[in-house]
């Protein structure tokens, strides 16, 4: 039962959208669909509103550094559905050159600091986010800590004053 | 716009400072309860806006935890949200579990059961009893105080540490309980705190200040909150039913009958309500999961994942190199993504793990439940007094531990 319901998220998917879901897996229970970068918003905003699916509750934004790989980096996107209770994993993977992917704040409003952190952590630009600032990190900090390039004993400043 | 240019109409024509004030409340200020910073831009009392930040207790717990094996990530989780430091040794340990296709022992699962319900009552304990302390009531500051010292001593004669507890392992947990372990903690839910939760409740649910104040203060439509990813006792008091423990359950809960309080506007009211009452089913499954206790090991028998027996450390090379190996290289576990998550004290606590096949992760994702409420602080307080901003901030418990990392 819960076996069929869980496919049903990707087929939706896939059925839906076609070319733009690159890959799909379901490894150890976790439903998972790596789709095209451009399409994420329609991807995310069907998601939501689809009357069998609907993932009202975003809960996770992140970005993964395949620094080996190309495209290098991943956005990761954890979505669950209160009302049907499932969970959906969607990714994105955007290339070093120009790590950039559209906003869904606009889609859930609670996704807005999470794309802040994934923007602070990775340096992973998302295009129409209201205010895309760092968070966890002063404005003066220079580089993204989690990028597998960072070298984990730099130390900055941490009271920097600006200019 | 428009409400700023009537207020200061209104101001020059009783000749007050026009122009609203800006107001920095922390980074270190007593009511804030951890290193957080507001500032607030002010109407007389009244908040017309509110610009969260946070991020001065960050210290790299994502980095830390790339450059470590699996084992060493536990003592970290520890500090996550360190009010209940032991839900999140649960968390992440289910989590690589998940991973590596493991099943814990049923004993296990009980004693996972009760440490993470213990953890429950601290949490909530901490936080009512520091949310009405804010408000004057400090009272109750001490009656919970006193359960809340109750649990500590309990889970420092387990783990040999009140804060940092390190408790778990991948596969199982660092000892088993000792001696008359459970029947303490059958005294315990069975006595002192019953009756601190009836003590306060019988000073606060119904005393008409407390109402008064907490009523209709910081209230969050249930649309609102799920946008805002609101999870736990906040959005159970905007009346969303949503709990892990019932919707996706794991470990061994659907075998302990309990019940899901929900409120109805997700005021600072309701959110008391639901923490009380979560307290109470809390002590129901304790008691339950000490009927069911289940003999037999804690530990999974596996010498991939757990350590060798130090009799066979020292009686032969194997096991002298299998130590040394565990130790030096770690858990060996498989390539994979995984993201689990665990109903916490605060809301859903999430760890997504990537492994790459190595003896540590290639990436960890904590996914703080407290980050969306702190997020949704200004939706709760805008067009509110200032003096509610305190009552609010309480009420939606965030610890800095698990918000910065």
């Amino acid at each position: 039962m819960t076996e069929e319901r869980k496919s049903l998220v990707l087929e939706k998917l896939s059925s839906r959208f076609g070319a733009a879901i690159l890959a799909t897996h379901s490894d150890l229970g976790d439903d998972t669909a790596l789709v095209a970068r451009d399409k994420i918003v329609e991807i995310c905003t069907f998601l939501r509103d689809d009357t069998d699916l609907l993932f009202a509750l975003a809960i996770d934004i992140t970005g993964v550094d395949y620094i080996d790989e190309s495209p290098r980096f991943e956005v990761v996107y954890h979505l669950y559905s209160i009302e049907k209770k499932i969970r959906v994993r969607i990714k994105a993977r955007v290339p070093a050159d120009d790590p950039a992917i559209d906003s869904v704040s606009g889609v859930w409003s609670g996704m807005n600091w999470y794309e802040r952190e994934a923007f602070d952590m990775y340096g992973i630009r998302f295009n129409n986010h209201p205010d895309l600032r760092r968070i966890l990190l002063p404005e003066t900090f220079v580089g993204h800590p989690l990028r597998k390039d960072y070298p984990k004993k730099m130390r900055q400043p941490t009271l920097g004053r600006g200019e | 716009m428009a409400e700023l240019i009537a207020i200061k109409r209104t101001h020059e024509k009783l000749d007050m400072q026009a122009e609203p004030m800006i107001i920095n409340i922390g980074p270190s200020h007593p009511a804030t309860h951890a290193t957080l910073r507001f500032v607030t831009e002010l109407d007389g009392e009244t908040i017309l806006k509110l610009d969260p930040e946070f991020g001065y207790l960050h210290r790299g717990f994502e980095k830390e935890c790339e450059a470590s094996t699996w084992t060493q990530v536990i003592p970290y989780t520890d500090r996550l949200n360190y009010v209940s430091p032991l839900a999140n040794n649960i968390g992440y340990a289910m989590a690589v579990e998940k991973l590596c296709g493991i099943q814990v022992t049923e004993r296990c699962q009980y004693i996972r059961v009760i440490l993470c319900e213990l953890n429950r009552i601290m949490d909530h304990l901490v936080c009512i009893s520091t949310n009405v302390l804010d408000m004057g009531a400090l009272t109750n500051f001490w009656y919970f105080w006193a359960p809340r010292e109750e649990i500590y001593k309990l889970l420092e004669e387990l783990t040999g540490a009140r804060l940092t507890t390190s408790y778990t392992r991948v596969g199982g947990l660092a000892y088993d309980l000792p001696d008359g372990w459970t029947e303490r903690v059958r005294t315990f839910v069975r006595g002192s705190i019953l009756k601190a939760l009836s003590d306060v409740g019988a000073l606060l649910t119904k005393n008409r200040i407390f109402i008064e104040r907490t009523q209709g203060v910081g209230p969050i439509t249930a649309e609102k909150a799920i946008a805002l990813g609101f999870t736990g006792p906040c959005l159970l008091a905007a009346g969303v039913p949503l709990d892990l423990r019932k919707d996706q359950t794991y470990m061994v809960y659907d075998r302990f009958d309990f019940e899901i309080p929900i409120g109805t506007t997700g005021d600072t009211l309701d959110r008391y309500m639901v923490r009380m009452e979560e307290m109470r089913q809390s002590v129901r499954i304790i008691e339950q999961a000490l009927d069911q206790l289940p003999g037999g090991p804690v530990n999974i028998d596996d010498p991939r994942f757990m350590m060798p027996r130090k009799e066979d450390v020292y009686g032969n090379i194997e096991g002298l190199m299998n130590h040394f190996k565990f130790i030096m290289e770690g858990v060996q576990v498989p390539a994979g993504e995984v993201y689990d998550a665990t109903e916490t004290a605060n809301g859903e606590l999430g760890f997504y793990i990537v492994s790459k096949g190595s003896g540590g992760p290639y990436k960890i994702k904590v996914r703080p439940p407290c980050l969306n409420m702190f997020q949704g602080m200004p939706h709760l307080c805008e067009g509110q007094m200032i003096a509610d901003l305190v009552a609010v901030l309480g009420s939606v418990n965030i610890i800095a531990g698990e918000l910065d990392r």
